[in-house]
């Protein structure tokens, strides 16, 4: 699949800035007033900036507001309903902490539980896809929660949930590795399949029907760059997981938990271009590619 | 509603022959023709001219090798559209429900002044079937000929889609996939018609035809087809070529 920088931004980011709202909302950190308000700042940034970002990849975002109407049967729907519900709970939450130095419990675990529900939304927009077998898989939402929550964690100060999180989010990472790159041969669409060709004998793609590339082919048969998914997959996942939990480990300074977060922030983008550029779309087969 | 329907009434649909189509791309050309020129958004090129051209088609025919254990090797012409699935994931997919199924005759459309061009139906669809229009950004798909179908203005021949309509080799069948009398049907049970890619549940409507197996491509020198033309067909001219031919013997 195409690697477009607006959604591996907003993926990446949301992602944080609502695992963020997750913590915020049960009270942990419990703080108020100013310091509550740059918690509030950063998480809103994040996921508001995510949605800004992912509106860039509309071809029609005037016509946006119609993505709030079909959540009964579409996951980017719901996303999108769940993702400005979780917005406006979180800022009633806000203003009760910001102003009022009060802690609306109830109001904070709504929010919260939408938050994840966003994440979720989010995830399930990929793993739905039979056509993208790496992705149709129960470890891409587990994954994108445990990321959402221990990146989370890791921006909220919860060393203590970053350090349990940020581990177990990396061998979510590992797995997704591990099962993805069988995921296309097990999962049965062949030429053979795409073509109904396999009874005569073995079918190889003999000429394309267009000399140039088109739409399909620059949207989800995206094989350039996947040669140095080894090299990134290692960047990623020293930057993503290793180095902020050893930052987290080591003793408590607000510089290296700044760093920790930023490295942590440059790893899972470099995954989160894996996740989509290592993404085998099956109508790559009617031209002969992955 | 981008719920699919329960069930359609009908199921409008091809039938396309791989034994028969000869790759000419009259289909492809015919397609693009019709649908730039009616119903929605037209079919943009970009760069047309240029180093880089690019465009979009409803409609494109792919070519395979197909290489046989033993034997000649068959090349098969594969024309590729939308197969206006009865389990369309392409429809569930869209947000903001301009993807839809009709439970009338099945057609699986785009209203286009709901689409937000967001792609996700195209990701969805193992055929690639839909193309984004890059210049009016909006997600194109095969309408079956929608607006030629239902045309009282057009003559009854032509009611079919222009795919269908244009085919030199009668390689492309429209009609109702539904009925088990339509000659659509009949077609499908007497050469064994298939899906394509049915492992990803899609219960597509079109139906494929397989090519017939070509087991004679292997012996060309015992069946030559050009040696009956090749005959003379007269030793005796006549007329003013006969009088050459005597006038020219005399000298």
């Amino acid at each position: 699949m195409h690697p477009a920088p607006s959604i591996i931004a907003f993926t990446t980011l949301s992602g944080l800035g609502f695992g963020l709202m997750v913590w915020l909302g049960i009270g942990m950190p419990g703080s108020t007033g100013l310091v509550a308000f740059v918690f509030f700042a950063i998480a809103y940034a994040l996921a508001g900036g995510g949605l800004i970002a992912s509106a860039f990849h509309l071809g029609h975002p005037e016509r946006g507001l119609l993505a709030f109407t079909q959540w009964r049967s579409s996951w980017l729907s719901r996303e999108a309903v769940l993702a400005v519900a979780t917005l406006i709970v979180m800022g009633f939450h806000a203003v009760g902490r910001v102003f009022f130095a009060a802690d609306w419990v109830p109001l904070g675990w709504l929010g919260a539980v939408l938050a994840l529900g966003t994440v979720i939304a989010t995830s399930m927009i990929y793993a739905q896809m039979k056509t993208v077998p790496r992705w149709r898989n129960p470890l891409t939402p587990a994954l994108f929660l445990a990321l959402s929550l221990g990146g989370g964690a890791l921006l909220a100060g919860q060393v203590t949930w970053a350090v349990i999180l940020l581990p177990l989010a990396a061998a979510l990472q590992l797995a997704y590795w591990w099962q993805g790159d069988r995921a296309f041969a097990t999962s049965g669409t062949t030429m053979a399949s795409a073509t109904g060709l396999g009874h005569i004998g073995q079918v190889r793609a003999f000429e394309p029907p267009h000399t140039g590339p088109n739409y399909l082919l620059r949207e989800m048969v995206h094989v350039v760059g996947r040669k140095h998914a080894v090299k990134l997959r290692v960047i990623g996942f020293s930057l993503g997981y290793a180095l902020p939990v050893v930052l987290l480990l080591v003793p408590f300074s607000h510089v290296l938990g700044a760093l920790a977060v930023i490295s942590h922030i440059v790893g899972i983008l470099a995954t989160r271009w894996l996740f989509f550029a290592e993404a085998e779309h099956v109508v790559g087969l009617y031209y002969g590619r992955r | 509603m981008t719920s699919l329907p329960t069930h359609t009434d009908r199921k409008l649909g091809l039938v396309i022959d791989l034994d028969t189509c000869v790759g000419c791309h009259a289909c492809v050309v015919s397609c693009k023709g019709w649908n730039t020129e009616n119903y929605g958004a037209p079919l943009s090129d970009q760069d047309p001219y240029g180093a880089q051209p690019s465009g979009t088609f409803l409609n494109r025919v792919h070519s395979y090798e197909v290489q046989p254990s033993a034997g000649a090797a068959q090349l098969v012409h594969f024309p590729k559209s939308c197969l206006h699935c009865d389990n369309a994931p392409c429809v569930t997919v869209c947000p903001t429900g301009a993807s839809y199924k009709r439970q009338e005759d099945g057609i699986v459309l785009v209203n286009e002044d709901a689409c937000i061009g967001c792609g996700l139906c195209a990701w969805a669809c193992p055929y690639g079937a839909r193309e984004m229009d890059m210049a009016a950004k909006v997600m194109k798909k095969c309408t079956l000929c929608v607006d030629r179908i239902y045309n009282a203005n057009l003559p009854e021949v032509d009611r079919v889609p222009a795919c269908v309509r244009t085919c030199p080799s009668n390689a492309r069948h429209f009609g109702d996939l539904s009925d088990p009398d339509s000659d659509v049907s009949q077609l499908v049970a007497q050469r064994g018609g298939m899906d394509l890619m049915p492992e990803q549940g899609t219960a597509p409507v079109n139906k494929y035809l397989p090519p017939r197996i070509k087991d004679r491509l292997d012996q060309t020198d015992q069946i030559d087809v050009l040696a009956p033309f090749l005959t003379p067909v007269t030793d005796q001219p006549k007329g003013f070529l006969g009088w050459l031919d005597k006038a020219l013997d005399r000298i």
